[in-house]
């Protein structure tokens, strides 16, 4: 049987890093295929690919057995490929049934849109689903499962003839998940090739026909779901190649950090831990398991619902990150672009802008004092740059983090939050980038490291918590800490199996 | 690595750079080039007398300009400078021809009222987060309706303002017209402030990258606030020299001036989208303006004609800003530093 679509060794580069290495996947008509792997495996690259955002830089693309090219998103709607992407993209102030029909409502006379004929043709789609929709009233305030079976609708109203659902469970309610499964079933058993990305095994299970891993952006097996256990998709995921991080053991001292029962109303429940002078917290966990946000939390930036914060022993709560930053907590944000730099600013003055008012504590600032002290900063760093006066924007995404890291020591914290340190940057620059870390513990910093990447948080951190959808799964030491066993406990799977 | 650029490469780039950078020189070397031409069709235009009236006349905008500069580098607008003039104007002249005031207590009277009516505007924009461009549209109107309320039919004469008032315009210091020293002395304040203080780091900041001002603890909401009231303040400043500058007040005065600032701020090189920019740039694109309007005179084009022109000299810089920014990129990520 020819596959409906076949991708045969596509490749994708962006700049140093390779995000699809020679991958093959075929997907059937009449299947549901589930995609799984570790953030970063190179899942959310192939479905770009697919959706035609990113063109592979090599392999080629079969659909129903011909070559064919994806150029561009309206092609891949010409092709029948149809994308549903984890956060719906719909027009909130237009109504259902003209975001279903965007770009191609039916025609009335002399060119103009057929309002009724669209409406009744959006009704008939949705009658087809099983679901009530009011295709008059516009999309904003409608739930996230609402706005995604919109999306699929919209799949249905070009005869997708490949369904592909990214993450598509991620904020769905368990009800909502079950709808979702029927009615992927009903488009799979009228002979639509479905893609699964999916972080929930389980979900996989419960679903999908076939699955295929990815790691590091390598293909690592397709097998049919009946003959696998989580246990070996687990196994499949992680594994990865670990590269040498200068982690060295130091003196843990006193509690820094305490966190009792923090809560967000729908982002993260009852998170407790606590983090000690000289230590390296990992917080583990699947994209979009709460860690940033409890990050957020932590500098102030978002507001608790619930539970406390204890620094040094003494209870905390703050309005603004100019509060946490001024009680010693220092946060290098996930994005280092849009949260982390003004690209339009020399190094040194990134440098100085968290500690402007204790540097210069009168009206006027020195341009040689800012030079000096953000000189000092970066040396310890071995910024690659032709001065502290050369423009943020023009370093390489390694030297910029450690330009945020300089940024952020200028303040002198006790408690440092990385999110992500590393993601983007060579691999040079990545050893070097640990090598910090682990000095500033040595220094007696208290550092709670995020990070997608397993071997990294496995070889920096001297315990590990791990965040799923919100919730805290298992905290685990460092002699103790697996890949698998952090990864059972970021999918979910590790409370049921140990 | 990638931080092994090659030298080639780093040229271009620096190149572009250079060029971005230096608006204010590109913008003088401009006028150099064009005022030659437009001297040898009206010799009249080298003259003395004919550039310290160029001059005085731009300062009114440049002091404008300066302030609207502080506010389009926060990424705002301010629409209402013209109304802020022309209240200030008539308000100004109406209480000189009265007696209330004295001409230095006009000039502090006419900073405080623009102060209060950008303090409004910021407290609309920085408190009520209501979109820049809507809310001095709306100020534009009220400020301006209340000027026609004020003024009804009525104008300040020349005659009715103190002897020797209208004068200071043209009166010279050390061979400078005062005009042109005060928009001297606003620019080198103004560039202190923003060069050498937190508040000027601040406002680039902001403007440049919000989300990560707000991580740092910048006061992003006082920052703005005092920009707009900066550039009321700054408007205020430009109303009372209206009144020296024209005498002659009625209620409609400094009416369609926002297009002069806004477009003198803009070819003087600050940025539209925030971030970057000088203040002397805003200052030099308002000198810019006045020696094209000047030109055309002189050349013996229709004035009629200004209003087009201004508008092709802010597309021009914009583009030529965007194909210099775009460029800039392109040689980033070809040497592959980005």
């Amino acid at each position: 049987m020819t596959p409906r679509l076949a991708l045969t060794g596509i490749s994708k580069r962006f700049a140093a890093t390779a995000a699809l290495a020679d991958v093959s996947l075929e997907l059937l008509a009449g299947e549901v295929h589930a995609l799984v792997g570790e953030n970063g495996a190179g899942k959310s690259t192939l479905v770009k690919i697919l959706a035609g955002v990113h063109q592979p830089d090599e392999g080629s693309i079969l659909l129903d057995g011909v070559a064919t090219q994806i150029p561009g998103p309206a092609q891949s709607r010409a092709l029948g490929i149809a994308v549903v992407h984890q956060e719906p993209r719909l027009f909130p102030d237009l109504t259902v049934a003209e975001n279903v029909f965007i770009g191609h409502a039916p025609a009335g006379v002399a060119g103009t849109i057929d309002w009724r004929g669209m409406r009744r043709a959006a009704q008939a789609l949705f009658a087809e689903l099983d679901v009530q929709f009011d295709v008059g009233a516009p999309v904003r305030g409608l739930s996230m499962a609402d706005q995604q079976l919109i999306e699929i609708a919209k799949a249905l109203s070009v005869e997708a003839s490949v369904l592909v659902l990214d993450e598509p469970t991620a904020s769905l309610s368990a009800h909502e998940v079950e709808r979702l499964f029927t009615i992927v079933r009903r488009l799979r058993d009228r002979g639509v090739a479905v893609l699964f990305v999916s972080h929930r095994l389980d979900e996989v299970f419960a679903l999908c026909d076939r699955a295929t891993v990815f790691r590091d952006g390598r293909h690592v097996i397709t097998a049919p779901i009946a003959g696998l256990t989580t246990a070996d998709l687990i196994r499949h995921m992680v594994g990865r190649t670990v590269s040498l991080f200068p982690k060295v053991d130091n003196p843990i001292g006193d509690v820094l950090l305490e966190v009792r029962g923090l809560s967000r109303v729908g982002v993260f429940r009852d998170v407790s831990f606590d983090v000690r002078a000289g230590e390296i917290l990992g917080l583990a966990g699947l994209v979009g398991a709460g860690r940033s946000e409890v990050a957020r939390v932590l500098f102030g930036i978002d507001r608790r619902d619930s539970g406390e914060v204890l620094l040094g022993g003494a209870p905390v709560d703050f309005s603004a990150p100019s509060a946490a930053m001024s009680a010693g907590i220092a946060y290098l944000p996930e994005d280092r672009h849009q949260q982390g730099l003004v690209l339009d600013f020399s190094i040194a003055q990134n440098v100085t802008l968290p500690i402007l008012p204790r540097l210069f504590p009168r009206l006027l600032m020195r341009a040689s004092t800012e030079r000096s002290v953000a000189s000092e900063h970066t040396a310890q760093f071995n910024v690659r740059m032709t001065g502290v006066d050369q423009e943020v924007g023009a370093l390489s995404g390694g030297n910029q983090q450690k330009v945020v890291l300089a940024k952020w020591l200028a303040a002198g914290p006790r408690v440092l939050i990385l999110d992500e340190p590393t993601r983007g940057i060579d691999i040079g620059a990545k050893v070097e980038v640990h090598r910090l870390i682990a000095q500033l513990a040595a220094k007696g910093l208290a550092i709670i490291l995020i990070s997608s990447d397993l071997p990294e948080i496995l070889a920096m951190s001297d315990r590990i918590i791990v965040l799923h959808e919100g919730r805290v799964t298992a905290e685990i030491s460092r002699a103790e800490a697996t890949q698998e066993r952090v990864m059972f406990a970021a999918t979910g799977t590790g409370a049921s199996r140990g | 690595m990638a931080d092994a650029a090659t030298p080639v490469r780093t040229g271009r780039r620096n190149w572009l750079l250079a060029v971005g950078r230096q608006r204010e020189l590109s913008l003088l070397a401009i006028m150099f080039v064009l005022g030659g031409i437009v001297s040898l069709m009206a010799p009249q235009f080298l003259s003395v007398d004919n550039f310290s009236q160029v001059a005085v006349l731009a300062s009114i905008t440049a002091v404008a300009a300066i302030g609207e500069a502080l506010v389009i580098i926060t990424r705002g607008i301010d629409l209402s400078v013209e109304a802020t003039i022309g209240l200030v104007a008539y308000a100004v002249a109406r209480s000189l021809e009265l007696h209330l005031v004295d001409p230095l207590g006009a000039l502090a009277m006419g900073l405080a009222i623009g102060l209060g009516l950008g303090m409004v505007n910021g407290f609309i924009i920085a408190v009520l987060k209501v979109p820049a461009i809507v809310a001095t549209l709306g100020t534009l109107s009220i400020f301006r309706g209340i000027d026609y309320v004020i003024a009804g039919p009525d104008q300040v004469p020349l005659a009715g303002l103190p002897p020797g008032f209208a004068h200071i315009a043209r009166t010279d210091f050390l061979g400078i017209p005062v005009f042109v020293l005060a928009t001297v002395g606003v620019v080198v304040v103004g560039s202190l402030l923003l060069r050498s203080t937190r508040f000027g780091r601040q406002i680039y900041a902001v403007g440049s990258n919000p989300e990560a001002a707000a991580i740092l603890g910048i006061p992003s909401r006082r920052v703005v606030f005092t920009a707009y009231a900066l550039c009321g303040a700054l408007a205020g400043l430009a109303g009372v020299m209206w009144v020296i500058e024209f005498g002659t007040i009625n209620g409609t005065a400094a009416t369609g001036v926002t297009l002069a600032v806004v477009a003198a701020v803009v070819v003087g090189g600050v940025n539209t989208l925030g971030g970057s920019g000088t203040l002397a740039g805003a200052a030099i694109g308002a000198l810019f303006l006045g020696f094209i309007a000047n030109a055309l005179i002189l050349v013996g084009l229709s004035q009629f004609w200004l209003q087009a022109i201004y508008g092709l000299v802010i597309l021009l810089a914009i583009s030529s800003d965007q194909i210099i920014r775009r460029g800039v990129q392109r040689a980033n990520t070809r040497s592959g530093t980005r």
